[in-house]
């Protein structure tokens, strides 16, 4: 059982947080404007990579905030934490 | 015979404890194992094998044994227990297993547990160095948790008769766990074992608490609990197992590790046999034929494979008349069952027993899965922990270390050094103790194996197999320990290859001519030993094993017979049967009393979130299909919801309370999906919005009065509110008392009949169920339950979420284009509308199915086909049957389905296969009943 | 005529006594209060006489013209103001006042969990058996206040003194709460 350090109420178990996929993936401003390929490229498309992976959890068994998370696909620790918002920190893998 | 020594071991010679093994009955003492009791009866055949069905004995003392396996009959019948790690009790009925057990079929009536427990360091293993490595940190003033498997501390000090500090070492020992047992925040478990270390410090401990009592066991008393340990740091001294030699037919029983055969007589006073070869590479076997032939073993020889044997205990075993041949080998044995003969050379020596030493393993199971890297020590013979890491530290022979003050040393360092990185500094330093043991800590020669029969020389006993079945893995060309591990199965029984991986390898890296350095070894995997799913179950069993979500009205229901149906985690009243009805017979009644009187169901699990904020109405205008920030205060409006994928998720009504306050209803599923939803895009998307979501699924007991003559029971119980169809409009809600209890009664209907919704606080849903049941009572005011409700709301066309969708269904094939907003610029779900595959004319579109025959019911789920007769396959599947029911109102079977085109298709006749026959129905529009609305208004 | 969700267990929950006094404690008045603005904040406070908690999984208490009032940290703009039966009504009102324009919520969630008391030296041992939290005195001390999950259901836990646990659940899962605390109190119960 992973801890995942909750920005807001510290290290906790994973049972606790709910994934959310991917970061960084805003919703785009005009969907009206985008062709059928760009709407499904935001809708089904997201990234695999093995190594540090920007991703969203939420502390849902917790205080309920969204935030996001670097980790490493292929050892799941995850390198940093920061709250909706913040840029995606440097993390060394 | 006897094999019971007069003095020494651990064991209480006064108490006998009488037990029976394979149908006979013996006698043994509190202290033994199953083994030793066995063997001090002279009984070595425990088992037959696997596949072979060859007899199989005691080979090692511990949890590493091979071959051991029992069934325990009584108290419970348990399989494949090691007799090495059954603690004796009285009344013990066990028999040996060939290779495998049988489960019981009854449940276990025993109690098993779990528990959390938090502690700056932890150590695995209560022998020399991790009391010493405890004691360190725990004079820190770290929080210290110490587990060990046995039912005792001292590790490997329990299978010697040595000196610590010219004082037995049991003295050493019992000082070091007082002291520990004295500390604040020290734990000490024993007959735990770590069996699963993970990542962040957790680490997974089986703790056997009861089953030495057998019967006396308390019921109360968990019988097994799993640790869930969170520490900060790890010190693993989890010791070093004795590894065989592998020659021809070593499988016998009386074929024994000779340390295992050392600490038999140590610790449990039980001698092997009469007369026994020790076969070793290496030092430490001399000590046990030393210390069994002052015990009056007959030691025909030490054969030691080393071309010279090591002179100082060379000369000792010549001082008590013992032979030793160096230079010698072990070329196989003879016996019926049991060892009889040994061959040495051309030499056949007639024993009872032959103790073997190949040298040892370090124990780095749990090292390698908290992802520790491994090492080949060629001196060793054996994969030792690589670098250390940052929260686990390794010490004593878990290191490859063998000289006990080495070890000591070792888990001081490692206490000390583990409590530093936890934060704390070093209390008194605990002082290490000089052994006198004999055997110098020398390494031996590495031999995996003595060339012979290649099909009768075991590598893994408790698999059958061979070194033959090895080099026809290697021949095969498998090169990979991972792929011989699966391929010959060894490694994969009981004991995980304790004894056995090391010796595969070497046999492996000889047979491909390669270094053992460069080989990488197996992967260590949880559990360390086996795990009962009992244990891993704990208490969540029977009640507990799924929470059962109940209302403030549960107790009317189970008091008036209700059936239940469980949704999600709720038990929801499923019908009401009345004396001799069934479920068809229950649901007509409901049904017809409620479209032709008044019903009422309880409808406290629908999800309910309070929305609130000055950009609510533009937030639920981007969730909801369709628009929201234009309804009236006071009014109410259904809803659907869609993923950005433009697939419904769920459905329910938004009530407007206050210019920036709506409350939304949620299907009883989606509750938290819904409110998690919501958090999702305001958290992610839109923190600019003034919007904040609170549940109040609970706070509110909601229930449905449904029926022509529910305005009647209303007006009885709510005397201040005018329920007239002009003061009271469809789709409006008012506040208002209930049976004298501020209540909020919204006008919606899920039935097409009249229909209200009362919502009071949880604590008053209740009293207000009864007092409309009073209230209802003159127009035969009947409960319904679930099945009703899906029958009612069928009837009207009014899909449930997940029951005719399916995460592929949109709001257009629903039938519902109407709830789709074509002003708002955007809405989550709006751009996936205009996508192709969204557009297709074949998409599958919810629709009604008459049978042709008013009597069938169609089984939901079922396909369905476009012709009478079913052509080749591939047959096309037109779509499926989402709902299914006989209906007291239109006087006939009828269902719902999704059908390719079905909107197109309504008047066709299609077909469906029901058994073996086709059933023709008639596609129709879905809504079945009281097309033109006229019920609603009561 | 008002039912508590534990009602029925009351009994049974007295049971548990040599090891644990555990009492519901019914009808709690109980706010759910969305608010990040540090005046609204002590405003509200200031109106309820106690100081919003500023810490994280924390509680504060108080005690003003609606007596005893706690105020539970539940998320970074998420509280849970606590106090005596019969308020919730008029507290809500005089937090909408406080709260005035700012952006913010105020809930009656009162029905939505229940309290339920555990007064016993073992209460943290026996919590220990399903929550993952380190209840340890050191690391949870008076004043804390975590939500997190117990066994199989959420729960809110406030350590309300050294030998006092209080735990916030959901009214559907209280009956859940209240079997699985009554079974990990059996072995407690027979060995004492
Ligand atoms: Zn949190």
């Amino acid at each position: 059982m992973q801890l995942i350090p909750c920005p807001w109420c510290g290290p906790r178990e994973e049972a606790e947080f709910h994934y959310g996929g991917q970061a960084h993936v805003a919703y785009p401003g005009d969907p009206s404007a985008l062709s059928d390929e760009e709407w499904a490229r935001y809708v089904f498309f997201r990234e695999n990579p093995s190594g540090p992976f920007a991703e969203r959890w939420s502390h849902n068994a917790g205080c309920r905030r969204w935030f996001n998370a670097v980790r490493d696909t292929r050892t799941h620790d995850l390198l940093a934490v920061y709250r909706v918002g913040e840029p995606m920190p440097e993390v060394t893998a | 015979m006897s094999f019971r020594t007069d003095t020494g071991g651990a064991i209480d010679r006064n108490t006998l404890l009488r037990f029976t093994f394979n149908g006979v009955e013996h006698t043994g003492h509190p202290g033994d194992t199953l083994a030793s009791a066995l063997l001090a009866n002279g009984v070595h055949e425990i088992g037959s094998s696997v596949k072979l069905g060859r007899p199989r004995g005691v080979v090692a003392a511990g949890s590493e044994d091979p071959t051991s396996l029992v069934q325990v009959e009584a108290p419970f019948s348990e399989p494949m227990l090691l007799a090495t790690t059954v603690e004796l009790y009285d009344g013990l009925v066990a028999r040996g297993l060939a290779g495998q057990g049988k489960l019981s079929s009854e449940p276990d009536p025993a109690r098993y547990d779990a528990k959390h427990e938090h502690c700056d360091v932890l150590v695995v293993g209560a022998g020399p160095a991790g009391l010493v490595a405890a004691l360190t940190a725990a004079r820190s003033g770290a929080r210290v948790v110490l587990v060990d498997e046995q039912n005792q501390a001292g590790g490997a000090l329990l299978g010697v008769d040595e000196y610590l500090d010219d004082r037995p070492s049991a003295e050493w020992v019992a000082d070091i766990v007082a002291e520990l047992k004295s500390t604040p925040d020290v734990l000490v478990l024993e007959r735990t074992t770590a069996f699963g270390m993970y990542q962040d410090g957790f680490v997974l401990a089986l703790q056997k608490r009861t089953d030495h009592l057998g019967f006396a066991a308390p019921a109360s008393v968990a019988r097994q609990r799993v640790w869930r340990i969170r520490t900060r740091q790890t010190v693993l001294a989890t010791g070093a197992h004795e590894r065989p030699v592998v020659f021809a037919d070593n499988d016998r029983p009386g074929i024994m590790l000779a340390s295992s055969a050392r600490t038999f007589l140590h610790h449990y006073g039980v001698l092997p046999g009469s007369r026994a070869v020790v076969f070793t590479t290496n030092d430490s076997a001399y000590c046990a034929a030393i210390d069994l032939a002052e015990s009056g073993v007959d030691i025909a020889v030490v054969v030691d494979a080393r071309p010279e044997a090591p002179a100082r205990l060379a000369a000792e075993c010549a001082a008590r008349g013992i032979e030793v041949r160096a230079g010698q080998l072990v070329t196989g044995t003879e016996g019926p069952g049991r060892v009889t003969a040994v061959q040495v050379g051309d030499d056949r020596i007639a024993c009872d027993a032959l103790l073997v030493s190949g040298g040892w393993n370090p124990v780095v199971s749990l090292f390698s899965q908290a992802r520790g890297t491994l090492r080949y020590d060629a001196e060793l013979g054996a994969f030792v922990p690589g670098r250390e890491l940052a929260t686990v530290r390794v010490a004593g022979s878990a290191t490859g270390e063998l000289d006990l003050t080495a070890c000591t040393r070792q888990g001081r360092d490692a206490g000390a050094g583990a409590a530093a990185a936890a934060g704390f500094t070093s209390g008194s330093q605990v002082p290490l103790p000089a052994s006198d043991s004999r055997c110098t800590a020398r390494s031996g020669l590495v031999l995996w194996r003595v060339p012979g029969n290649d099909d009768a020389s075991f590598v893994d006993l408790q698999r059958d197999s061979t070194v033959a079945d090895v080099l026809r893995a290697t021949g095969a060309g498998l090169r990979s320990l991972e792929h011989i591990k699966r391929y010959t199965t060894i490694g994969t029984a009981h004991d995980q290859g304790k004894t056995s991986g090391m010796i595969a390898a070497g046999i492996v890296a000889e047979a491909l001519g390669v270094e053992l350095s460069e080989q990488r070894p197996t992967t260590f995997r949880p559990p360390f030993t086996s795990v009962s799913f009992a244990a891993l179950a704990g208490r969540d069993r029977g009640d507990l094993h799924d929470p059962v979500r109940v209302t403030s009205i549960h107790p009317w229901h189970v008091q008036h017979g209700a059936l239940f149906e469980n949704v999600g985690q709720w038990k929801r009243p499923w019908y009401y049967p009345q004396p001799g009805e069934d479920l068809h017979a229950a649901v007509l009644r409901e049904c017809r009393a409620t479209r032709e009187s008044v019903g009422m169901m309880d409808g406290s699990t629908l999800g309910k979130i309070d929305v609130q904020g000055r950009d609510a109405g533009e937030f639920l205008d981007m969730l909801y299909t369709n628009m929201m920030s234009n309804l009236k205060v006071g009014k109410i409006r259904y809803g659907v919801m869609c993923g950005v994928d433009g697939m419904v998720i769920d459905d329910g009504t938004v009530i407007r309370v206050g210019e920036e306050r709506y409350i939304v209803t949620t299907t009883t599923g989606n509750a938290a999906k819904v409110l998690d939803w919501m958090e999702e895009w305001l958290q992610t998307e839109w923190p600019h919005l003034d919007v904040h979501c609170t549940s109040v699924t609970e706070h509110w007991a909601t229930i449905p009065l449904v029926g022509p003559k529910s305005r009647a029971v209303l007006a009885a119980v709510a005397p201040s509110l005018d329920v007239s169809n002009e003061a009271f409009e469809f789709m409006t809600w008012h506040d208002t008392e209930v049976a004298g209890v501020p209540a909020r009664v919204c006008r919606i209907s899920f039935s097409g009949e009249l229909a209200y919704e009362i919502n009071v606080t949880a604590w008053h849903g209740l009293a207000v169920w009864e007092a409309l049941m009073a209230a209802g009572e003159r127009y035969g005011i009947t409960p319904y339950g679930t099945e009703t409700m899906h029958v009612l709301r069928a009837e009207k066309g009014y899909p449930i979420i997940g029951q005719e969708t399916d995460a592929t269904v949109t709001p257009q094939d629903l039938g519902m284009s109407w709830a789709v907003s074509k002003k708002k610029p955007d809405f989550i779900g709006k751009r996936s509308f205009a996508r192709a595959e969204n557009n297709r004319s074949d998409r599958k579109q919810l629709v009604g199915l008459l049978p042709v025959d008013p009597a069938v019911l169609l089984p939901e789920g079922s396909q369905i086909v476009e012709t009478d007769r079913l052509p080749e396959p591939p047959v096309r599947m037109l779509g499926h049957v989402t709902s299914s029911y006989p209906s007291a109102a239109l006087g006939r079977t009828f269902a719902l389905a999704l059908v390719r085109s079905g909107h197109e298709r309504i008047g066709e006749t299609l077909y469906v296969p029901v058994e073996d026959s086709l059933v023709p129905v008639t596609v129709t529009e879905s809504v079945l009943y009281d097309k033109e609305g006229a019920r609603r208004d009561g | 005529m008002t039912v508590s969700p534990l009602a029925a267990w009351r009994d049974r929950l007295a049971a548990l006594a040599p090891v644990l006094d555990v009492a519901e404690v019914p009808f709690r008045s109980q706010l759910t209060v969305r608010v990040s603005d540090p005046d609204a904040i002590a405003a509200m406070g200031a109106t309820l006489g106690v100081l919003f908690p500023s810490a994280a999984c924390t509680f504060t208490s108080g005690t003003g013209r609606f007596g005893d009032v706690e105020v539970l940290w539940l998320g970074p703009d998420e509280f849970l103001v606590t106090a005596s039966p019969g308020l919730r009504v008029t507290i809500e009102e005089v937090l909408r006042g406080a709260l005035g324009t700012v952006r913010g919520s105020v809930v009656d969630t009162s029905a939505q969990r229940t309290t339920v008391v555990l007064q016993g030296a073992q209460g943290r041992e026996v919590l220990a058996h399903g929550c993952s939290v380190d209840l340890h005195p050191a690391a949870a001390p008076v004043g804390t206040c975590v939500q997190t999950l117990l066994a199989r259901t959420g729960i809110v836990l406030q350590v309300t003194g050294e030998d006092t646990l209080t735990v916030l659940v959901r009214s559907s899962f209280a009956e859940y709460f209240a079997a699985w605390l009554a079974d990990a109190c059996t072995e407690y119960l027979a060995v004492p």
